[in-house]
């Protein structure tokens, strides 16, 4: 019996040559990340243990992304711990001030995660590399602290899903409406401990970006991980990084064994917005009743690159955010920023009257820089929708691509560009 | 272990954020965050849960976020263990980790209600209803998790498989 991408990978980060769904293996790491929320506890957690043993910080990435500018002492204090941590241990890899971006997006622009690598990630996002063929899945602080001390932890071989992708695409329709549309057809636990590969054509011929955005919200289906088959395109961008390590390309075998396949016509999907309060709750926008918003926000691991900027540009260039709207966009990282500002897009997002915040994670988990009051309502090209998630427990969010996050922001209800 | 406790009801794809809210988790101790635990959910959810609580759930529970304050939430909440139809994977290795007793039994979830007075046998995995006397199997863990469960969590096994490769 052949393997999967994931499965190879899985593999060739252990001692067996060959793995199989539902096996328990122990894998070497190539990478461990954490941020200003979760490295705190996995620092505090091996001081309490007395375990001063890190296996190698070259395989260690900290980002304090998530609260920062750091909003209130005790961030700051958790920034300082995880500070102090890498200065102890000589970890190269500690993103803070200047340097910050969010983390998934972060990581693949610095090169530190390439194609047939091991990542685990003290983030539920972690699963975002699966852009790039590398096996990549989020894990808690717990195990994050695990796999720094041994360099290597524990996984269960996830089964598999194919998720073919062919047909055409509509106007505005990006990465971001087929993962939508996918986590909307199999639901919040539709792939659950699962591996969801992504493959057809329709895949091959997206940008690196949009491919970022859908490995991103595999979790939101209870995957394990996302994973795409590295090509020409994943190559080229993983060389732009100038890192010198060597990409290893994984392809499935073509017997390789999948608990299930789903043919997805992409021709007829129009754009998505998914509904509170859970991701799986998609729609088109054209099938839903006027929705009023006092918020939009662009950015996120899931849409915050340079790709999803250009989209949310096109549509407001030469119009203006609606006067009861407030339009927050957060690039992703300051290449990001810096490549906006090189082309034009900063003075777009500006003269249309947007807020251009700092590279952070922001309102989208709530902790600051565009929380929402009770009754307010944001679409937002994050990825969750949970109750609070943004902020009040009665606040609403609903998740879009960044062309209809921009077009609702400047008509003041949920709309597209082509209705402008 | 024989655990006693009550039933706590909560439905399907219980998130992490509604668990513990992101604007807490600049705290890491566990009895500041079981102040908000399931907060999102519903405010009064201490004072519903009494004592020894066990919460009941439906499937997929603790999905979303990676963030392990959730179960340490719901530990410093005074919480004995949480019973679901499933769990989402992250939540279900930090529960772990971190020494939160869960059990996956779907049988079981149907058929615990509210207030209900039950035992739960960890080492072999049995929950024992002792409103109605109906008895219930969880689902098995396998040999690694066993070890990782019984030295109370993932760092105290790391620890100790460290000093064993010094010595």
């Amino acid at each position: 019996m052949g393997m999967t991408i994931t499965e190879k990978i899985i593999a060739a980060h252990s001692e067996d040559t060959h793995v199989h769904p539902g096996e328990l293996v122990e894998v070497e790491v190539d990478m461990a990340l954490a941020n200003d929320i979760t490295a705190p506890l996995s620092i505090r957690e091996l001081e309490k243990h007395g375990i001063d043993r890190i296996a190698d910080p070259a395989r260690i990435t900290l980002v304090a992304d998530h609260n920062t500018p750091s909003k209130d002492i005790a961030s700051a204090e958790n920034v300082a711990l995880m500070r102090n941590f890498a200065r102890r241990h000589n970890i190269p890899y500690f993103f803070e001030g200047g340097e910050v971006g969010i983390e998934h997006v972060l990581l693949p622009e610095r090169g530190l995660v390439i194609p047939g690598d091991l990542v685990v990630g003290a983030d539920s996002h972690t699963c975002t590399y699966g852009a790039l063929g590398a096996f990549s899945t989020g894990m808690g602080s717990t195990d994050i602290a695990g796999a720094w001390a041994l360099g290597r932890t524990w996984l269960k071989v996830p089964e598999s899903i194919k998720f073919l992708y062919r047909g055409d695409k509509r106007s505005f329709i990006t990465g971001k409406d087929l993962i939508l549309y996918t986590i909307g057809e199999i639901g919040v636990d539709g792939a659950r401990y699962c591996a969801m590969e992504f493959c057809g054509p329709v895949i091959s011929s997206l940008s690196m970006d949009e491919r970022f955005t859908m490995a991103n919200m595999a979790i939101e289906a209870g995957a394990k991980n996302g994973i795409m088959e590295a090509d020409h395109a994943t190559l080229e961008y993983v060389s732009a990084t100038g890192t010198t390590r060597k990409p290893v390309v994984y392809t499935s075998d073509t017997d390789a064994e999948w608990k299930n396949v789903f043919q997805i016509n992409t021709s007829f999907i129009e754009p998505q917005v998914a509904l509170p309060h859970l991701p799986e709750n998609t729609r088109s926008v054209y099938s839903i009743p006027r929705t009023e918003i006092s918020q939009s926000v662009i950015g996120s691991c899931t849409n915050g690159r340079i790709d999803d900027l250009r989209m949310a540009a096109s549509v407001l260039k030469g119009r203006s955010v609606h006067p009861g709207v407030r339009l927050y966009i957060f690039p992703g990282s300051p290449s990001v920023l810096l490549q906006a500002e090189k082309e034009g897009l900063v003075k777009v997002f500006l003269t249309a009257g947007a807020v251009l915040c700092p590279p952070s994670c922001g309102p989208c988990l709530g902790g600051h820089l565009g929380v929402l009051a009770a009754g307010e309502r944001s679409i937002s090209t994050t990825n969750r929708n949970f109750v609070g998630r943004m902020g009040h427990p009665k606040s609403e969010v609903y998740l879009s691509n960044p062309f209809v996050a921009a077009a609702s922001a400047v008509k003041g209800y949920i709309t597209t560009p082509d209705q402008l | 272990m024989i655990i006693e406790g009550t039933v706590i009801r909560v439905g399907d794809n219980i998130d992490t954020d509604v668990i513990i809210p992101a604007r807490y988790l600049t705290s890491t101790d566990p009895l500041e965050l079981a102040r908000h635990c399931m907060e999102g959910l519903d405010p009064d959810f201490l004072k519903r849960a009494g004592e020894n609580p066990v919460i009941v759930a439906g499937k997929n529970f603790g999905c979303g976020s990676s963030r392990e304050h959730a179960p340490l939430a719901i530990k410093g909440a005074g919480v004995e263990a949480v019973i679901a139809a499933s769990f989402a994977r992250i939540f279900y290795r930090n529960a772990l980790n971190i020494g939160l007793p869960i059990l996956e039994s779907e049988e079981a979830t149907k058929s615990l209600q509210e207030g209900h007075r039950i035992s739960i046998d960890l080492e072999n995995g049995t929950i024992k209803d002792k409103s109605s006397g109906a008895e219930f199997t969880a689902q098995a863990f396998p040999p690694l998790l066993k070890d990782v469960i019984r030295k109370g969590g993932l760092l105290p096994y790391i620890k100790e498989r460290l000093e064993k490769e010094v010595t």
